[in-house]
């Protein structure tokens, strides 16, 4: 099977965030790390080819920066990468992601794509779903097991509160792939040197200019959220933080 | 007049109880912008659904009816609410955040060369303009987004952003229109089976009056420990986010979150849990949360009742004594 990932880099879940001064993004200094549902995309798309046989390409868009998950993924055993590299694809929305991969890809033929089910900077949720119909493909959502067979595939749906349904589906297809589907492996030392002579093909702005439109939707600002509760900070040494906290759940919280 | 056109969310006949939080929103903002408000339910014969329906406050409830809506599958969910959004025009079309309307509306949006503002909070009139409120950087900012195209709009709330018995009724039942949509079998190509639970889904923390839960700031499989000892001392039960189940450090079934339970103990005590909004949906209801991390900046602070910044290595120990000395003492 051949099979494309999309991946993302985004801030790392412990970096400190800044606004930037127009108050309508985060300031670009900060370390970022792949979108942590696209590495388990990608780890699900090695697994599927070293069961079924094929080839794994990766996708990203973004600046320089971004190339570095691309890398990883490559260092872990995806056989090649495809960077559409520009500071402009950063501020693009769901659907345009999708029309510049679309655009992309056009001259590839694909059995499934992946993508992480969200990314964790915008959270739209949305990008899978519109490529898929963008490729006139079907999808499914937030999956959690793929099994290929005679028909194509069936797939193990998450639902809510605990519910899963599986789902026959043909190919090709789109999967958005839940986080713990898999273990992640590491890149080995190996897999490190031979990424280096791995293809990236680089995909410039003015390749797939002609297939986006202005955002239909507009971030008019970012902002701290605002608290709707009061909050109680207790601080100290920890001795006697544990010995003011034990206090309110005794008298306050009454549950000692 | 512009209309807000809620589309409410059923299963083998039954509502989703978010269906009312995403009324209440439409009505809340049918009252702000002086727009009419209806809702559509998309099922197989499901006009009994709809009548349940137009006992609130509403113009209108469309019964958007077709076999092919029998068990949710996205290519005739989306062929169908394409059809009734192209023949009503909506100004706004409102959709419960959940797993379904995930896996249709960006598609639906698509097909209509329009877009979703997926997972709002909440909204805000600013003049004549309507801003949508999300949370971004797992919930570390939020942001007022507004809607670049004409109308239609499509837009998602996530659970618990409206108070679903504050939908208003209305003084009588509201017109229940059948709306019949066509759609083609042969273009349906997943194919959907039944729902089902893991086997060993076990543990209710939904009873649970005291959760001590652990996020990523736990660190390693084997502090998991130091957890499930406050959480005895405590007399309480140990429950985690959706990244250590991933990791195998908790069994799945100690999941609080969008994915797994949703609680309202009586004490929530987040150690190491940076509260990123999946997790928060799951255990906002309850009653005192108290939240250490190390991040000053962590979203669960936002709803946090006590703080505690600082290396939940340092502070749980001592408190673990505390505790026990306090037990001991009563």
């Amino acid at each position: 099977m051949k099979i494309l990932v999309c991946m993302k880099q985004v801030p790392q879940k412990d970096a400190p965030l800044k606004l930037n001064e127009s108050g309508t993004w985060i300031r670009e200094d900060v370390s970022y790390e792949v979108n942590e549902p696209d590495a388990y995309a990608l780890e699900e798309a090695l697994r599927q080819k070293e069961k079924h046989g094929g080839e794994v390409v990766v996708i990203t868009s973004g600046p320089a920066r971004a190339q570095q998950v691309l890398r990883e993924a490559l260092a872990k055993g995806a056989d090649r990468a495809i960077h559409l590299e520009d500071d402009a694809f950063v501020g693009l929305d769901a659907l345009n992601t999708a029309r510049a991969f679309a655009a992309a890809i056009k001259d590839e033929q694909f059995d499934l794509i992946f993508t992480g089910l969200q990314s964790d900077d915008y959270g739209f949720a949305q990008t899978g779903v519109i490529l898929a119909e963008l490729l006139g493909w079907p999808h499914a959502t937030i999956i959690m097991q793929i099994e290929k067979n005679d028909t194509g595939i069936r797939v193990k749906r998450e639902l809510e509160a605990g519910f899963f349904q599986f789902v026959n589906m043909p190919l090709p297809a789109v999967l958005t792939i839940q986080s713990g589907i898999n273990k992640l492996r590491y890149a080995t030392l190996i897999g490190i040197k031979q990424a280096k002579n791995k293809p990236m093909r680089k995909v410039a702005l003015a390749d797939v200019q002609s297939a986006l439109t202005p955002n239909l939707q507009k971030i008019e600002r970012l902002y701290v959220p605002q608290k709707t509760k009061k909050t109680e900070t207790l601080d100290g040494p920890p001795a006697e933080i544990a010995k003011k906290l034990v206090d309110k759940l005794r008298n306050e919280l009454r549950i000692l | 007049m512009p209309s807000i056109l809620v589309i409410v969310e059923q299963h083998e006949g039954k509502l989703n109880r978010v269906s009312w939080e995403t009324i209440a929103a439409g009505q809340a903002i049918s009252a702000d912008m002086g727009w009419s408000v209806e809702a559509a339910v998309a099922g197989n014969e499901i006009a009994a659904l709809a009548t349940e329906v137009a006992a609130k406050k509403l113009a209108k409830v469309y019964a958007v009816d077709s076999p092919q809506l029998g068990r949710y599958n996205p290519d005739a969910f989306a062929a169908a609410l394409k059809q009734l959004i192209t023949a009503k025009q909506p100004t706004l079309v409102l959709m419960p955040h959940t797993y379904q309307v995930r896996d249709f509306a960006p598609k639906v949006a698509t097909q209509l060369a329009r877009c979703v503002i997926s997972d709002c909070t909440g909204y805000r009139k600013d003049g004549e303009k309507l801003f949508f409120t999300r949370q971004m950087f797992q919930g570390k900012f939020s942001a007022d987004v507004s809607f670049a195209s004409e109308a239609p709009w499509l837009a998602t709330f996530q659970n618990g952003s409206f108070r679903g018995d504050k939908a208003e009724d209305g003084a009588s039942a509201a017109p229940v229109e059948i709306f019949a949509v066509n759609v083609d079998p042969a273009a349906v190509r997943n194919q959907p089976e039944e729902w089902f639970k893991e086997a060993k889904q076990a543990v209710d923390l939904t009873q649970a009056e005291i959760i001590v839960s652990v996020g990523r700031g736990i660190k390693e499989q084997k502090n998991i420990e130091l957890a499930q000892q406050l959480a005895a001392a405590l007399g309480g039960e140990i429950a985690a986010s959706r990244p250590i189940c991933d990791n195998g450090w908790l069994p799945m079934d100690r999941q609080i979150g969008s994915s797994g339970q949703t609680v309202s103990p009586k004490l929530y005590l987040a150690l190491g849990i940076s509260g990123a909004i999946q997790h928060i949906v799951g255990m906002k209801g309850a009653r005192a949360i108290i939240a250490i991390n190390k991040d000053s900046e962590a979203p669960i602070f936002e709803i946090a009742d006590i703080a505690i910044v600082g290396n939940l290595f340092d502070i749980v120990p001592p408190l673990i004594e505390e505790i026990k000395k306090a037990k001991a003492a009563s």
